[in-house]
């Protein structure tokens, strides 16, 4: 079992000390389809929770990804930039987006782990 | 409580849902967005193979003179409605065209085709209801129009969708590019045209509803053969330069405006006769103030319809029409109105994207080229 953290608008963290890496569901790669562009936030710009951190196009439409907690990125997934099929080929891994500080640790209290994800799923079919 | 009106469905609805189609509503329609290849496996099999698609939900209908006319007196009464030259398309011919409306805007986009006793006209699932509610009003003390509601439509596009279908009714083989012909297959009258959305060779096949699954089955036994989505009709489409109604065109665009003065024939050009001839007419002595262009946005990012387009002192000139990933191309690929001054091929331009500018390019249309077979 991982210590993933989801949002309900399908964003992942992942925390290692204070470092959260962010990226989107399997759900949301799979909704999306095809993604063909990516656009990541400067490093060293604050994030908001539940704001924009970046944008995801699939060939159907443009996505926000929202950050599921505030702080400041520390680091980008630059390969995503010539390579954005990786959110859709390894969405919880190779396909992440960005790393934040996180700001306020309690933040990370109101999302789900990965059973109560599932569930959630379950409840929007 | 659902409050959106039902959907209605295609002959095919029971086949998608099997094959693992993503349903999404459309022009009052369920229709497939994907299958589970996704919109750039479906794109390339169009383009290196052959990709199925069920456009079931566009119109068609069939038109006769009444009171015993012949068929030019009904190609003569749709001219009224339509710029084309249709009075000397011959018998197995098909013509691309619009209506227009008196101020040379486009009502819908069509093609017709003369079936040798009457016209066969394929009109957009968007706009049918207020197409086929036109020719009643224009042109119904002259025509006889029944509309094909109990009819299916499948479009077999790529180059390999001739041979695919030519292991069920070899003679297809014989058509050439915008030729239309009827064979009997498995009890059903098929009405076939070599023509297609994509920019690629193939076909586009009417056959009755009761028989379009069991078509469609046999087809997609061919391993050449693979289920595509209205996704990927949409990108392929875009890349083949070709108009999407409501988008690159629409009542506030003229054909000349739009680049489809070519499907306005030398006679009607002279002789107008047909809603806003004068306007037309004018625009192909005089030019227009703008044009649709093909657009190539630098980088990756993709730049879709309403974008803005700036002059690279920044002035507002256009805006875009249609705009997405080509596939085939490997990049963002756009349609959109500029001004004249600026339609040259080769003119660098600005798309506005979330606050930025964008370089890009007027890109000569197609994006990628034809694989019309003119044999």
């Amino acid at each position: 079992m991982s210590d993933r953290l989801y949002s309900k608008d399908h964003e992942w963290i992942e925390m290692d000390a204070d470092i959260g890496t962010i990226g989107v569901s399997d759900h949301a790669q799979e909704q999306l389809g095809d993604v063909v562009f990516v656009e990541l936030p400067e490093i060293g710009r604050a994030v908001v929770q539940n704001e924009e951190a970046a944008v995801v196009e699939s060939v159907k439409a443009a996505s926000e990804v929202y950050s599921p907690v505030s702080g400041e990125v520390v680091e980008v997934n630059e390969t995503l930039t010539d390579d954005p099929a990786q959110v859709n080929a390894d969405p919880h891994g190779e396909g992440w987006f960005i790393r934040i500080r996180v700001d306020d640790m309690s933040q990370l209290e109101g999302l789900m782990n990965e059973e109560a994800y599932q569930e959630f799923l379950a409840e929007l079919d | 409580m659902n409050s959106e009106p039902e959907l209605l469905t295609t002959p095919l609805d029971g086949l998608h849902r099997e094959l693992g189609a993503r349903m999404v509503p459309f022009a009052g329609y369920a229709m497939p967005v994907q299958y589970p290849a996704g919109i750039i496996k479906e794109h390339e099999q169009t383009r290196h193979a052959a990709g199925l698609f069920d456009v079931s939900h566009m119109g068609q209908v069939r038109l006769t003179a009444r009171h015993g006319g012949s068929l030019e007196d009904a190609a003569r009464a749709l001219e009224s409605l339509v710029p084309a030259d249709i009075v000397n398309l011959k018998p197995g011919r098909q013509r691309y065209t619009q209506f227009t409306n008196a101020a040379g805007g486009i009502l819908d986009d069509l093609m017709v085709t003369s079936m040798g006793d009457h016209l066969y006209l394929v009109v957009n699932a968007g706009c049918k209801v207020e197409d086929i509610a036109h020719m009643r009003a224009e042109l119904a003390d002259r025509c006889e129009l029944e509309v094909l509601e109990e009819r299916a439509l499948i479009a077999l596009q790529g180059p390999r969708a001739v041979a695919a279908f030519a292991k069920l009714v070899p003679d297809c083989a014989a058509l050439s590019f915008m030729q239309a012909a009827t064979w009997d297959f498995d009890g059903d009258r098929l009405l076939v045209s070599r023509s297609g959305y994509t920019g690629e060779d193939g076909l586009e096949i009417s056959v009755p509803g009761k028989g379009a699954e069991t078509l469609v089955r046999r087809l997609l036994e061919d391993p050449d053969v693979a289920p595509v989505g209205l996704g990927a009709r949409d990108s392929l489409r875009l890349e083949a330069g070709l108009c999407l109604y409501g988008h690159d065109i629409d009542t506030t665009t003229t054909p000349i405006e739009a680049g489809l003065a070519w499907s306005i024939q030398k006679r009607r050009r002279s002789e107008g006769g047909f809603p806003g001839a004068e306007v037309i007419q004018d625009q192909l002595a005089n030019g227009t103030s703008r044009r649709r262009v093909g657009l190539r946005p630098e980088g990756r990012a993709p730049v879709r319809e309403g974008a803005v387009i700036r002059d690279l002192s920044g002035n507002a000139i256009g805006a875009v029409t249609s705009g997405g990933f080509g596939a085939t191309v490997g990049g963002p690929i756009a349609m959109g109105y500029v001004t004249s001054e600026h339609a040259q091929a080769g003119t660098a331009l600005e798309l506005e994207l979330r606050g930025k500018g964008v370089p890009a390019t007027v890109t000569a249309l197609p994006f990628v080229p034809q694989g019309y077979q003119r044999t």
